[in-house]
């Protein structure tokens, strides 16, 4: 296949290392690590405004982390091999820590938190379900039936102590991801030691963005009212990290431009026709600009319920877009000039190969199903208040 | 005293260091002592007449893929007045060598490219599992059956000198013909150099004329900001030179 390429590139830079997968990996496990610390608000920072998402947003970072690995597995040479990296890993490599980090973010963040959270319905419905369902939520149990005051108390103080950790945790999972990239010192794209800083800022945004929109689907479904204290204060949030999120970007994008350094002409014409729809178009217009004006349109005019949620709603699409497109111009964009700052080359997604559009979008859907099904068997509707220990840690937000 | 318990429980772990020691230890040939070499190369910008024949030599040598490159050649055009902004082509990477320039003024010449071997090397920093390895006579390895094809390394490199093996799916790169060198041979490119433009150097051998070459002339490497530890030399190598 031709590709082609403008000016001089290293013959072996032609062809694109990482595809498109590499852009879905950063932006699922960048929803995981937001819709933690969005759980984690009501949690540790006793923003009570939020509690009938917390439960929500651990089932859909549960969902996004199941995934995370997937286009990575997808997208290696040799899968089979894959599990080398917990057995002989290289400790200097920075993504031979993706493994550890991963497996502790499942099984001592999540999983532990979730199980905690819900184990006294997990113990109920084991008692009052049949046939095959009791088995698995007999299984859930993990032998565990005791739901009385005081092991629901033991519960609650252990699920805090989790949370507490998990919020670095989260910060390290996406924290790291952009430590991967931004420490390639060959790719001046990448290496800025704000990369990973500016990772997690964007993961919180598209993880709180997410969670919104979720919650607004499933409330539409279920034909339950939102709860619009909870929805304004999570598009609260939501304005204050985009807004520290764009400023770091912008940060990196000033220092770049008044640095100018031996990269930036060729980073310059980059931004200018190769990433010019993605970068500046759909990044920091329509993903960036237009929903940090919507969201500061609800904080600063008095808007009635109906304009507020619709607002939400288009600032919340847009901002995952924006974000994607994020991902997609590091990534992507890291690749399509030369090492040699003398040329460009392109990008040609193929659409049903391994490392094509289809899997990537198969990739991007499965979460909502996966979650759909966590949903089904963990309703996370039970309010929160009804946890024995309400007000233990919690307070008015 | 090993009980059978005991013996349960060493087994895997045991295997998992054979394995460990297995991964980044390059064929051994006999007779060579790998403690006592330093592998580089010294490449002669002013000798190289980019006929190709080290491409050629190179891609016969290692079964190196239509399209990819172990080595390269690069043609840059330097005008008078954009130092700064050479005009680069390689077509086919050299390989067939060069059409007449087109470019009026300024100079011409042509850069031989290949692995830099560094000692500081990051594609080896990068390699999640190790695949990519040093050897003790300092060459820059991919051990084939373990590499994982994640392309990390091919990111890493400043150079461009690795890639994706289309049937392999494993990354490749020069490997300063390892399997020569150690026998006592010099590389394919070497050996097929018709100017003596490119010559492999052997830095613990106090006899190798590189360390006559080095301390009479001008020596550079590429990048040298990026602090890689290059052991690709190049001798009057232009500013220009990416």
């Amino acid at each position: 296949m031709m590709v082609p390429v403008d000016g001089f590139m290293y013959p072996n830079e032609v062809e694109l290392a990482w595809s498109v997968l590499i852009v879905v990996y950063p932006y699922v496990t960048g929803l995981v690590a937001g819709a933690f610390i969005l759980a984690s608000l009501e949690r540790i920072f006793h923003v009570t405004a939020v509690k009938p998402t917390y439960r929500l947003a651990l089932l859909t970072a549960l969902a996004f982390l199941l995934v995370a690995p997937m286009p990575l597995q997808l997208h290696l040479g040799h899968p089979e091999r894959a599990l080398e990296m917990y057995l002989t890993p290289n400790r200097g490599s920075a993504m031979a820590m993706f493994g550890f980090v991963y497996v502790w973010y499942l099984m001592a963040v999540l999983l532990l938190e979730i199980w905690l959270d819900f184990r006294r319905e997990i113990v109920l419905l084991s008692q009052s379900t049949t046939g095959w369902k009791r088995l698995f939520y007999r299984a859930l149990t993990l032998g565990s039936s005791n739901i009385s005051e005081g092991a629901l108390r033991v519960d609650d103080k252990v699920g805090w102590v989790i949370t507490l950790i998990g919020i670095p945790s989260a910060f390290l999972l996406h924290g790291y991801v952009g430590f991967i990239f931004g420490s390639v010192k060959a790719n001046p794209w990448w290496s800025t030691p704000l990369m990973p800083v500016v990772f997690i800022f964007s993961a919180m945004v598209s993880g709180i963005a997410l969670v919104m929109l979720v919650y607004m689907a499933m409330m539409k479904i279920r034909r339950q009212p939102i709860d619009m204290p909870c929805l304004d204060t999570i598009a609260r949030y939501l304005f204050y990290t985009f807004t520290i999120d764009f400023s770091l970007e912008m940060l990196d994008l000033i220092h770049r431009m008044y640095e100018a350094d031996e990269s930036f002409q060729s980073l310059d014409f980059m931004v200018h026709t190769r990433l010019w729809t993605s970068q500046v178009l759909i990044q920091i217009i329509l993903g960036t600009a237009v929903p940090l004006a919507l969201l500061a349109l609800t904080q600063v005019a008095r808007l009635g319920t109906a304009w507020r949620r619709l607002l939400y709603g288009v600032a919340g699409t847009l901002t995952l877009i924006g974000i994607f497109a994020m991902r997609w111009n590091v990534v992507i964009g890291g690749q399509l000039f030369s090492k040699s700052f003398l040329g460009y080359t392109s990008y040609k997604m193929a659409f049903a190969t391994r490392e094509g559009l289809l899997p990537s979008v198969g990739l991007m859907i499965l979460p909502f199903f996966i979650l759909w099904g966590l949903v089904k068997l963990l309703p996370p509707w039970t309010s929160v208040s009804d946890r024995t220990l309400e007000g233990q840690h919690g307070g008015a937000s | 005293m090993i009980t059978r318990r005991k013996l349960l429980m060493l087994l895997p772990a045991a295997a998992l260091a054979w394995e460990y020691v297995l991964a980044g230890t390059p064929e051994s040939a006999p007779g060579y002592n790998r403690n006592q070499h330093w592998w580089g190369m010294l490449l002669d910008i002013d000798k190289c007449i980019g006929c190709g024949s080290c491409v050629r030599a190179c891609a016969n040598e290692n079964d190196v893929p239509e399209g990819y490159f172990r080595t390269w050649v690069e043609r840059y055009h330097v005008s008078d007045w954009r130092q700064e902004v050479p005009q680069v082509d390689s077509p086919n990477g050299g390989k067939n060598g060069f059409p007449p320039s087109e470019a009026q003024g300024g100079k011409n010449f042509f850069v031989p490219k290949m692995c830099n071997h560094c000692v500081d090397s990051p594609c080896t920093q990068v390699c999640p599992v190790g695949a990519t390895f040093h050897t003790p006579d300092s060459v820059v390895l991919v051990d084939d059956t373990y590499c994982l094809g994640c392309r990390y390394c091919i990111q890493a490199c400043p150079y461009g000198c690795r890639f994706l093996h289309p049937i392999r799916r494993t990354a490749q790169k020069c490997t300063l013909c390892y399997h020569r060198i150690t026998r006592g041979l010099t590389t394919a490119c070497c050996e097929n150099c018709p100017t003596g433009a490119r010559q492999l150097a052997d830095l613990k051998n106090p006899n190798d004329p590189i360390h006559e070459f080095l301390k009479t002339h001008s020596v550079q490497v590429l990048k040298p900001h990026l602090a890689t530890g290059a052991k690709a030399f190049y001798h009057d190598l232009d500013g220009s030179v990416r």
